[in-house]
């Protein structure tokens, strides 16, 4: 291929289009499924219940320090898929390109997505390109969807949480959402800020094998973050959550781009944490499987469950309290 | 982190909490802060779950996003909708409603908003955009006023013709005085803003203990820096002693960063500013001397202030003036959320409505 960017012809169904498709997306991607080329791919029968999910990635920069669109658009869905107990078994790959993108760019993220779909063993089964015209979109957007296979055994849901539960981090929190931000606003902060993009369906698996039973629920804290999440997993159980402020596990780094910005850390992003709500007396099991896995070696015990109606409430280091809301419209940057 | 954790570190925040807890007030009194960053750290810190019986936090107009009037908010929005002129502003802004709309809206309807850090970053719009007019709207007090003088007198060392400033700047002593005049309010105490006083120093306050005997702590924001202004506001108000006690040495001193001083100065003067809820208050705010006509947005784009009102029902006049709190306010957490804000104490994250909403709650359990 000539042209260093993408035309409007690459999104048109034909020659562009297929030389695009074989030249970058079967030459990074390629597997027998994805190689037949047919209009759908056809899956082998699966024994279990399917879980299914979909999940957009618009992230602006398109590449940041730990990652870039493409691994988390892999990783983002397969995590979706891991939170309900699922084994994922293979995704799609819809793009969005903006008529202009760089071509260098669009290989560099596709060679990123197959190094992630590689490094989780989850192919990349159907996909699909559109170009729009200069304007009309950012650069690119994409599109993935899931299927895992869940064991009969598991049934895990927000529903499920009752007081006495205990609340779990599999490790630090902020790092994603933060490093983004700092990015976006061309702030370069000292320290190792990076994304913590990264799939856990192996950490999830290995969980829910060693502690059979003791998980009720587990979400990932994407967007609106820790504080979002367990509003939600607190409405859906009828309960009270409450966090210990000195147990929240924030990098350095983070904390102190937090203090700079007027931003918490419980309302930023995080790509590659699990939130559990796991049975009081399998606490110190389920933390101790987390930390055998290399995704979840700093998790920890922040809160518990308490009967109380549904809210979040964090106590302070100085013994008082406050209730944590979910967050309210995007996390923006103070005066003073 | 230091300066921070060791502010915060149980073994120092939690002897001063028991200590608060277990003060003795004599008689019912009154403390109020005027500073937003002090509004989020004692929600933050769950500090008014442990105030002795008998004290009580009022917040003043300390948020500069809470106090600035819609009339203001409506010529930044008008101005926003221009041709070629890029507006520069902080965060907190983008949401704060006018009469009709926001920044926010406007942005989606084409206007060009551009969310900085500081002036600096402004004046580096206005570099990377010739073509454009940047217009760096000034929302603060003291804290900001220095760097804006700064930004101010580079742009005017490097000729650079495409910037200038929409100054809505505001000092904190005139408003304060015209506070402690109000009868509705009566004030025993004041935690002195810390940022606020790096500029102007811990000699400020002497007046308002001079002439209304108020006790002034001058503190920063951390839990160990609150929970010992309490304690001594508590110490002075029961003695009845009151002085200016500044523990915040670390960044205040009690004549102020002079240097700052002489750049604010330099390029600014006082003039009469409008504050939401307050009014216009004499010599309250700054505008853009002379000297430096070319970087004053008002006199460039000949911007008239329209007339607007306070959205009705709105309280936000009453709590900037720490005569009723939030939950009083018929709008609050009905038609008045940080998602659907009506009045500007919500949409600020350092706003008092915005404070109770997202924390305040907490004071029931």
């Amino acid at each position: 291929m000539k042209e260093p960017t993408i035309l409007l012809d690459h999104g048109s169904g034909g020659l562009a289009s297929q030389e695009l498709i074989s030249e970058v997306f079967v030459k990074h991607l390629g597997n027998p499924v994805l190689n037949d080329m047919e209009d759908s791919a056809v899956l082998a029968a699966q024994s279990g219940r399917l879980a299914f999910t979909t999940d957009s990635y618009v992230v602006d920069p398109l590449f940041f320090p730990g990652g870039d669109i493409g691994c988390l658009a892999v990783h983002g869905t397969i995590n979706d898929l891991a939170m309900r107990g699922a084994r994922p078994i293979c995704l799609s790959l819809g793009f969005i390109l903006e008529e202009g993108f760089a071509l260098a760019e669009l290989t560099r993220i596709v060679s990123s997505i197959s190094a992630a779909t590689r490094a989780c063993e989850v192919p990349i089964v159907t996909g699909d390109t559109k170009v729009v015209p200069r304007g009309k979109a950012d650069k690119v957007f994409i599109n993935t969807s899931g299927i895992g296979v869940i064991d009969e055994t598991i049934e895990l849901s927000a529903g499920k949480v009752r007081p006495g539960d205990t609340i779990i981090v599999s490790g630090s929190i902020g790092d994603h959402g933060i490093t983004i931000m700092t990015r976006r606003a061309g702030l370069s902060l000292g320290g190792d800020l990076h994304s913590d993009t990264m799939p856990l369906h192996r950490l999830t698996a290995h969980v829910l094998a060693a502690v059979p039973g003791a998980v009720h629920a587990m979400r990932d804290p994407t967007r609106g973050g820790v504080a979002t999440t367990l509003n939600e997993i607190a409405a859906r159980a009828g309960a009270t959550i409450v966090l210990e402020d000195e147990l929240l596990p924030i990098r350095a780094e983070v904390r102190a781009a937090c203090e700079i910005l007027g931003l918490e850390p419980l309302y930023l992003a995080n790509e590659g944490k699990c939130l559990a709500a796991v049975a009081g007396d399998q606490a110190d099991a389920v933390v101790e499987a987390m930390r055998a896995t290399t995704e979840g070696k700093e998790a920890r015990i922040i809160g518990r469950v308490e009967a109380g109606s549904a809210r979040v409430v964090i106590n302070t280091p100085i013994g008082g309290s406050r209730i944590v809301t979910a967050l309210h419209g995007e996390p923006l940057p103070r005066i003073c | 982190m230091k300066f921070v954790d060791e502010y915060r570190h149980g073994d120092l925040v939690k002897p001063l909490a028991e200590r608060l807890r277990n003060t003795t007030i004599t008689r019912p009194v009154r403390v109020m802060e005027v500073c937003g960053t002090h509004t989020m750290s004692i929600f933050r810190s769950g500090v008014r779950t442990i105030m002795p019986a008998g004290m009580e936090i009022v917040s003043g107009p300390g948020c500069p996003v809470c106090v600035t009037s819609a009339s203001h908010m409506d010529a930044f929005i008008e101005m926003a909708g221009k041709k070629d002129v890029r507006v520069a502003i902080y965060g907190d802004l983008f949401r704060v409603p006018g009469t009709h709309g926001s920044l926010a809206q406007a942005s989606a309807k084409g206007a060009t908003v551009d969310i900085v850090y500081s002036a600096m970053d402004a004046l580096e719009r206005a570099r990377q955009h010739p073509n454009e007019l940047v217009v760096f709207l000034g929302v603060g007090f003291e804290t900001t006023t220095p760097g804006i003088a700064a930004t101010i007198m580079a742009a005017a060392r490097e000729n650079i013709d495409n910037f200038c400033v929409f100054s809505t700047q505001k000092v904190i002593p005139g408003p304060l005085d015209a506070l402690m005049q109000d009868p509705e309010l009566s004030i025993d105490g004041l935690i002195c803003p810390g940022h606020v006083s790096a500029i102007i120093g811990a000699k400020a306050y002497q007046p308002f203990v001079d002439s209304y005997g108020l006790a002034c702590v001058v503190a920063g924001f951390e839990p160990a820096d609150l929970l010992k202004a309490l304690l001594l506001l508590s110490e002075q108000i029961n003695e009845g002693t009151p002085r200016v006690d500044n523990i915040y040495p670390r960044v205040v001193s009690w004549e102020g960063n002079q240097r700052a001083i002489a750049m604010m100065d330099e390029v600014f003067e006082p003039v009469d500013m409008q504050w939401r809820g307050l009014g216009v208050i004499p010599a309250s705010g700054l505008g853009i001397r002379d000297t430096y006509r070319q970087f004053d947005a008002q006199k460039r784009l000949s911007i008239t202030l329209p007339e607007a009102h306070e959205p009705k029902g709105c309280l936000c006049g009453k709590v900037l003036k720490g005569i009723t709190t939030p939950p009083h306010c018929p709008l609050f957490g009905t038609r008045c959320t940080p998602a659907t804000p009506v009045g500007p104490c919500m949409v600020s994250s350092e706003g008092t409505c915005a404070a109770y909403h997202k924390y305040g709650q907490s004071e029931s359990i």
